[in-house]
């Protein structure tokens, strides 16, 4: 679990100004150990810390987005289920070849409402990103998806999607297994699906991996998240030949929240607490529950008919093309 | 000769390699009297090579048709109409790469004499009348951007509009990067329309072909009521390269190939390309007699 105000650890290189003066706190406490009395001073400096991230955070560059969409400390769809949900029970397996470590699903109550979740599950230690497969899914995982989005439609129940991973995993198995049939068949079904789903981007929206249980009535992405069609990494190598021209490709394929906000591709974006969402869980939580508790209610005035169709009008719009 | 230091003789031994490569790929336009086969190296008469519908008679290897080469294989002559060719992609990017995307669009147009990488239309097969969609891949490697996923969604809409079986001809590879997310939504948008077909209660057919491989796998190619692929079509959901650098060991022999997917339930039948007509009309009259 991410833990709240982290301090001077797991800082990022852009965030290297704030080093000093965490250390003068750090140097101000220990005097303070010693009997003297240090707290305004330490008030002080840590005015001067959020002072001075604001100003930081102000003007992020797309890839400096990406590394806090890739956060190591970033809340995961765990963390998320544990701070917004009660009474939630996991549930696991695909119902045909196994279970999927790297999507994780369950029910539970939203605000005292029972809804469903799926999202992708990363770490925040080497050891759980290995054990999560870094939040790559193979097959089973999309299809533990599907299998859970019908127990909610089944169950007239809203969904909620948490996406958060680099893609979906390549890998021989996943080939044999029909990666791709997987998630095609999941875009298919979630057109169909008869009740509210919400979809949240909370972190990384790797390309088709995201968008296998990405297909909400509403798209809502915290606001230092990424969605893109391939990585910054995998879109200098390929096209500019040049893998460390990340940062380049970040910009020019227009990967954040304001960017896709601006095209369309999704409805609004959510507030992230000073520092990113890794810098205060709960608010970020907080922040999450208020929108796609907004969004479930207005889709909850529509029939299943006009859900499916509401749908359908919002994917059937995307596309930029000339018609002479 | 002037002397040269044996690093240079190697850069320019290198450079005649590519140079024979490049002509040998060359060869591969009608014109041309012989053509090597990429599988087995045979030479073969590029007359004979056309009158076997470009499938090698030694190794049956099936060399990539074009959209218009596929359409004379499938469907009845002087029956083919277009629809939507007058769609066309922009640059609303603002991409550049080694080249403008806007510029990249022209010069494919150019070279490949296409519009863009689909052609979509009404036509019968065996006099059946169908809706249809064949890749080109040699339109930017037959990617998927607006263009695509729009001409897709509207030739399954027609399909339900005039009640038509919907057949889509796959090569692609995979999403357009250059339309960045827009391209991801495409698999969206042509997912949902083809639901929209599936309780219409119509048939969708997929054909298979060298490559396929990305988004498009991943949303269209994947959702027939059937599917046919060609022998020894590459076919996959990550390219091969993208595996190998991730997994950190070679690939099996055929992986990825239609015989792969066959035999792991992803593909009803490998139909060669002298059949292909024939098994698409019994499928049709399967749903239509």
């Amino acid at each position: 679990m991410a833990e709240a105000k982290n301090g001077k650890k797991n800082l990022l290189e852009f965030e290297k100004p704030l080093i000093p003066i965490f250390k003068k706190i750090e140097e101000l406490k220990g005097v303070s150990a010693h009997g003297m009395d240090m707290t305004e001073e330490i008030k002080m400096l840590e005015k001067r810390i959020e002072t001075l991230r604001r100003e930081i955070f102000q003007n992020l560059s797309p890839i400096q987005i990406v590394q806090l969409a890739r956060h190591i400390m970033r809340p995961t769809t765990l963390d998320y289920i544990s701070l917004l949900l009660e009474d939630f029970v996991e549930l696991r397996g695909d119902r045909n070849f196994g279970d999927d470590p790297a999507l994780v699903g369950g029910v539970g109550r939203l605000n005292g409402k029972p809804v469903l979740v799926i999202g992708h599950q990363k770490g925040h230690t080497t050891k759980e990103l290995l054990a999560r497969n870094f939040g790559m899914a193979n097959p089973e995982g999309y299809r533990k998806a599907l299998r859970l989005m019908r127990v909610a439609q089944r169950a007239n129940r809203p969904i909620i999607s948490l996406v958060d991973t680099p893609g979906a995993y390549p890998g021989i198995g996943a080939e044999e297994r029909g990666q791709s049939e997987a998630i095609a068949k999941n875009l298919r079904e979630m057109a169909a699906l008869t009740v509210p789903f919400v979809t949240v981007i909370t972190g990384e929206g790797g390309s088709g991996g995201a968008l296998g249980i990405g297909m909400g009535n509403r798209v809502l992405m915290l606001q230092y998240s990424i969605y893109s069609v391939i990585s910054p990494e995998g879109c200098a190598s390929i096209l500019f030949r040049d893998a460390t021209r990340a940062a380049e490709a970040a910009t020019a394929s227009k990967i954040t929240a304001k960017d896709l906000l601006e095209f369309d591709v999704i409805d609004e974006i959510i507030k992230e607490p000073v520092g990113g969402a890794h810098n205060d869980p709960a608010t970020s939580a907080q922040n999450i529950q208020v929108s796609v508790i907004k969004h479930i209610e207005e889709l909850n005035k529509l029939s299943p008919r006009e859900l499916i169709a509401d749908r359908y009008r919002k994917y059937r719009k995307m596309g930029i093309f000339i018609e002479s | 000769m002037a002397k040269i230091s044996i690093h240079e003789w190697f850069t320019r031994k290198k450079k005649a390699k590519a140079e024979t490569e490049a002509v040998s790929a060359r060869l591969d336009i009608p014109g041309n009297l012989w053509i090597k086969c990429y599988k087995c190296n045979a030479a073969l008469f590029t007359k004979d090579l056309e009158a076997n519908l470009k499938v090698c008679p030694k190794c049956n290897y099936h060399f990539k048709l074009s959209s218009a080469e596929r359409i004379k294989l499938l469907i009845d002559e002087g029956t083919f109409k277009e629809l939507n060719a007058e769609i066309r992609s922009t640059d609303f990017l603002g991409f550049t790469d080694s080249q403008p995307y806007q510029k990249r669009i022209e010069d494919s147009m150019l070279k490949s004499n296409l519009m863009e990488a689909v052609i979509t239309g009404e036509g019968q097969v065996s006099s059946i009348p169908v809706a249809l969609g064949v890749m080109d891949f040699s339109f930017m490697g037959g990617s998927m951007g607006s263009v695509v996923g729009e001409k897709i969604t509207r030739i399954a809409e027609h399909g339900m509009e005039h009640k038509l079986p919907v057949i889509v001809v796959t090569a692609s590879g995979g999403a357009r990067m250059q339309e960045g997310i827009m391209s991801l939504m495409q698999m969206a948008k042509t997912s949902a329309a083809l639901q929209r077909l599936r309780e219409f209660g119509l048939p969708y057919i997929v054909i298979l072909t060298d490559p396929t491989t990305g988004g498009t796998t991943a949303s269209f190619a994947m959702l027939g009521d059937i599917h046919l692929a060609e022998p020894g079509a590459l076919i996959g959901f990550a390219g091969p390269r993208v595996i190998e650098q991730t997994i950190r060991q070679k690939l099996p022999v055929g992986f990825q190939r239609s015989e792969f997917l066959e035999s792991h339930g992803m593909v009803d039948a490998i139909v060669n390309r002298q059949d292909l007509k024939s098994t698409l009309t019994k499928i049709l009259r399967f749903y239509k007699d």
